[in-house]
């Protein structure tokens, strides 16, 4: 299967967002992809709006089988979350765990007034739970075996890539 | 299992005796996982769900306030369920012994022990012990190791001079009766700090020292020349026995930190101590409380350090 051009997915991203933007809103990217997507998108929605980057290690559901991730990168919001309009960032929708576990960490910084989802690609299929994006680029049918990658060039500029499990 | 009791087949963590032995990758592991819980630390809800339904045993067979204490915060921050022990005052002293005081606590389904004791060993026999799923983290064993005293100490360098291959540190003090100088001394070299000084009288210097691959000084001055960062230890009195020194006096008047001789070192060289200090003895308040001085950090820091060491130990099942 063909990818789409993950470039082209983040203004697209932007301009179905930009009309549900608010002056309480605050850009949240979820590490690693997501923390890419939100960096490409933030210039594109708004380049004073404050932005963050989400670890969700401390707060996954697979701790107990899989241990603790190996590089757990600091979290990073230097505003207030309470009572912020939050836009959450991730590069593929697939479980749904992840996103689970980043609302969790996000409520131990404050609660928020809202929370809002953007990704690049919604594997709708695949989903365990039941969470759902308000802003999707592509929406995609992977066979089980393979995993979409973002992957971060030289330049910046972002690639997917489909990887065999 | 292979010649290191702390790694498992794979090469994880699965106790923390000592810091001897243990490849520099797993000590960066814990140094950036720490850094990571630095930030749960300034989070609102300082907690994370980590080891939710875990219970970690402190097991502290000789008294301890901050190291008992920092443990303690650090697994609630992880949301496990602590229980507290001192052994010394209890079934010890009705003659139980170690090994079955270990069974015992392990069948309330213990899932970690943390422990101290004034006996060199004594966490290595308990890790060799447990049953497989249980961890072990040695808080301090007799004059051996203090490993997550030794990492706090290196997330408090990294966290000031932020690399370690152009550093010149020196460790002042009571180095014989350390377990802190020694897991200082392993953890430096690991990570690749190419001088380390040991600044002491010969009294207070193990006979082998210098086969630990330190420099070996016995002038004050000399040894702070040009250092970057500078370790005092505490002068443990409670573990001298016979006369190693005419006087506290005397030893600070050659040993003793004050200003004039932190002034050898780096202008920006900073200071630690692994607490608790002997003002007047090993420190002049005037260093302990001054801008150089790190030593309130440093207790910061060893709540991170110790999450980090917990969580990645739980994770390794």
């Amino acid at each position: 299967m063909t990818l789409p051009d993950a470039e082209t997915l983040i203004q697209q991203l932007a301009d179905i967002i930009r009309p549900d933007m608010t002056p309480n809103m605050v850009l949240v990217g979820m590490h690693t992809g997501g923390v890419w997507a939100a960096q490409r998108l933030h210039p594109l929605l708004d380049a004073g709006m404050p932005h963050g980057s989400l670890d969700i290690s401390f707060y996954r559901d697979d701790f107990g089988q899989k241990g603790l991730h190996p590089t757990v990168k600091p979290t990073h919001l230097p505003f207030e979350v309470e009572d912020r309009d939050i836009l959450l960032v991730d590069d593929v929708l697939f479980t749904g765990r992840s996103v689970r576990a980043a609302m969790n960490a996000l409520f131990d910084y404050g609660r928020p007034q809202r929370i809002r989802l953007a990704v690049l690609i919604d594997r709708v299929e695949d989903r365990q739970l039941p969470i759902a994006a308000d802003y999707v680029g592509a929406a995609l049918q992977v066979p089980a075996t393979q995993h979409i990658h973002l992957i971060q060039q030289e330049n910046k500029t972002l690639m997917l890539k489909l990887v065999n499990l | 299992m292979g010649g290191n009791p702390q790694l498992d087949e794979q090469g994880a963590l699965r106790h923390l005796l000592t810091i001897d032995g243990l490849p520099r990758q797993t000590l960066v592991q814990i140094l950036d996982t720490a850094e990571s819980f630095v930030a749960v630390n300034e989070q609102e809800v300082r907690k994370v769900p980590l080891l939710r339904g875990k219970a970690i045993f402190n097991l502290f067979f000789e008294p301890s306030t901050r190291t008992r204490t920092t443990f303690e915060i650090a697994a609630k921050r992880l949301s496990a369920d602590v229980i507290n022990l001192n052994i010394g005052t209890s079934s010890q002293s009705k003659g139980e012994t170690l090994l079955d005081t270990v069974d015992n606590l392990a069948a309330m389904q213990a899932d970690m022990f943390i422990v101290r004791h004034a006996q060199s060993g004594a966490a290595h026999m308990i890790a060799r012990h447990v049953a497989p799923h249980i961890h072990v983290v040695n808080a301090g064993d007799g004059r051996h190791a203090h490993p997550t005293q030794g990492l706090l100490d290196m997330f408090t360098i990294r966290r000031y001079k932020s690399a370690f291959h152009n550093l010149r540190v020196a460790i002042v003090g009571d180095v014989l009766h350390s377990r802190v100088a020694r897991s200082q001394i392993h953890a430096l070299t690991t990570l690749g700090v190419p001088e380390v000084r040991v600044v002491a009288p010969k009294t207070l210097l193990p006979v082998d020292v210098a086969q630990m691959g330190v420099h070996v000084f016995h002038d004050m001055v000399a040894g702070l020349r040009d250092v970057d960062v500078v370790i005092i230890l505490r002068l443990q009195n409670e573990r001298m026995r016979g006369a190693r020194l005419p006087s506290t006096q005397e030893y600070f008047h050659y040993y003793g930190l004050t200003p004039e001789k932190l002034a050898c070192a780096k202008p920006d060289a900073i200071v630690m101590h692994p607490g608790p200090m002997n003002r007047g003895v090993e420190i002049d308040s005037r260093v302990a409380d001054g801008g150089q001085s790190v030593i309130l950090p440093q207790v910061t820091f060893g709540i991170a350090v110790r999450m980090a060491v917990m969580s990645i130990l739980a994770g390794n099942s």
